[in-house]
């Protein structure tokens, strides 16, 4: 398949960009990596009318610590976090999540943003980032704001990104020494979207245990103050009624796929 | 909607041209520059056929558009004749029945390139988990995983 006709911009800086997404006559979609836009074009599940390429602006490209906490520019792409060439907040977290997204030649293209931005519930990055209490940080004509992920996660391919703005970065808090973090996806083949993905931080001297279970046809489920989860045996009856209880649909089946990512990655704590 | 220009290095040339903005790379490759050993399988990104080097680094060429490519250095498997890693898997690839019907083998090629270079203490699952993102109905991937362990074991020495 090939892609309908659009028109392609590539703005040179971030106001420049936003200024196209303003035009309220074109429906215009950001373009980053294009690496689940490229497939939706071809597959002609989407249909713009102007492209508006933002992968070299310079400040969705940054990467940088200030006042604990990681500023990683949208663009920044898998194959970054996976090799280290950005800076590590996460004790190792993120470079093995990345590491574990689609296939290489993927994660040299794809962008940390354009995955949560496009807010695929079986994708990486919206569980993990949720795990970590990361923040969307959303520029804007009106300026940037910044927003957390339960809130910027809003529903299966939804995300309170409006139209004319554009998500430039990811502010994730700096993990302290003692923390610990465990992740597990339940995929069919090496590379493929998630059924169940689970995520767990652990960092006794912040926020301490937070739970997300993604892919779940929804946004993930994020569980706050999740120390009772981690005790060990693991209690597969609890986390599944609590689960159920914070909106987990489908059948026993899936219930059975998430509460054995979710055993994992709390046995994976480390 | 009216033709963009763009400039590129494809294979060590310079290349100039307009494109019509939805034009992939895959496209521009082989039906303008006629660089027919780009394959195309998918066209949406899964089964690794068209996999290429753009800036250095493999990425899938059917979901890349030839105008967001604009300024980039494109290495496609006609460019590698003169790599020496390249010779050695071409080799390995022959010699260990790598390949079949060879639809899958240039993308083949440049993922077992990369693993060569990138990962040259990877084993056979690393091998394998890298080369999940390259579908080959032919061989069952015996060949191709043998013959990037033989380049790999000989480079270790």
């Amino acid at each position: 398949m090939k892609a309908a006709r659009f028109d392609y911009e590539r703005p040179a800086n971030l106001d420049a960009a936003l200024a196209l997404l303003g035009n309220e006559g074109a429906f215009a979609k950001v373009l980053a990596g294009g690496q689940s836009l490229g497939p939706m074009l071809n597959l002609r599940l989407v249909r713009p009318d102007l492209l508006v390429d933002v992968r070299r602006i310079p400040e969705l490209t940054q990467a940088a610590t200030h006042d604990g906490a990681l500023i990683l520019g949208a663009a920044t792409t898998h194959a970054a976090i996976e090799d280290g060439r950005v800076p590590d907040a996460t004790r190792g977290m993120m470079a093995a999540v990345a590491s574990g997204i689609a296939y290489r030649p993927v994660r040299n293209r794809g962008t940390i943003g354009g995955s949560l931005a496009h807010a695929d519930p079986a994708a990486d990055w919206p569980t993990c980032l949720a795990a970590l209490g990361a923040e969307a940080l959303i520029a804007g004509a009106r300026g940037q704001r910044a927003v957390p992920m339960r809130e910027f996660l809003a529903s299966a391919f939804e995300t309170s990104l409006r139209a004319d703005e554009i998500l430039e970065a990811v502010r994730v808090p700096v993990l302290s020494a003692r923390a610990r973090w465990g992740f597990y996806k339940v995929c069919r083949k090496t590379g493929e979207f998630a059924q169940g993905i689970a995520a767990v931080v652990d960092d006794p001297e912040r926020a301490g245990a937070r739970v997300a279970v993604g892919a779940t046809g929804s946004a993930p489920i994020i569980i706050e103050d999740a120390g009772a989860l981690l005790r060990r045996p693991f209690d597969a009856g609890a986390a599944a009624r609590l689960l159920r209880e914070r909106g987990l649909g489908g059948d026993e089946i899936d219930m059975q796929i998430h509460v054995a990512a979710l055993k994992r990655a709390i046995l994976r704590l480390h | 909607m009216s033709a963009k220009p763009i400039a590129m290095s494809i294979n060590g040339r310079k290349v100039e041209a307009a494109v019509e903005p939805r034009l992939s790379l895959a496209d521009y490759l082989r039906e303008h520059l006629l660089l027919t050993g780009t394959h195309l399988g998918c066209e949406h990104g899964v089964c690794g056929a068209c996999t290429i080097m753009i800036d250095g680094a493999p990425a899938r060429s059917c979901i890349a558009l030839a105008v967001a490519c604009d300024g980039a250095e494109i290495r496609t498997i006609e460019g590698f004749d003169d790599d020496p890693a390249m010779a050695e898997l071409r080799l390995a690839f022959g010699e260990c029945h790598g390949l079949q019907c060879g639809y899958c083998t240039p993308a083949m090629l440049i993922v077992a390139r990369d693993i060569v270079l990138r990962l040259p203490e990877a084993d056979e699952a690393r091998i394998r988990v890298e080369l999940s993102g390259n579908l080959c109905r032919c061989t069952g991937y015996v060949g191709i995983v043998k013959a990037i362990r033989q380049v790999l074991d000989k480079r270790r020495g």
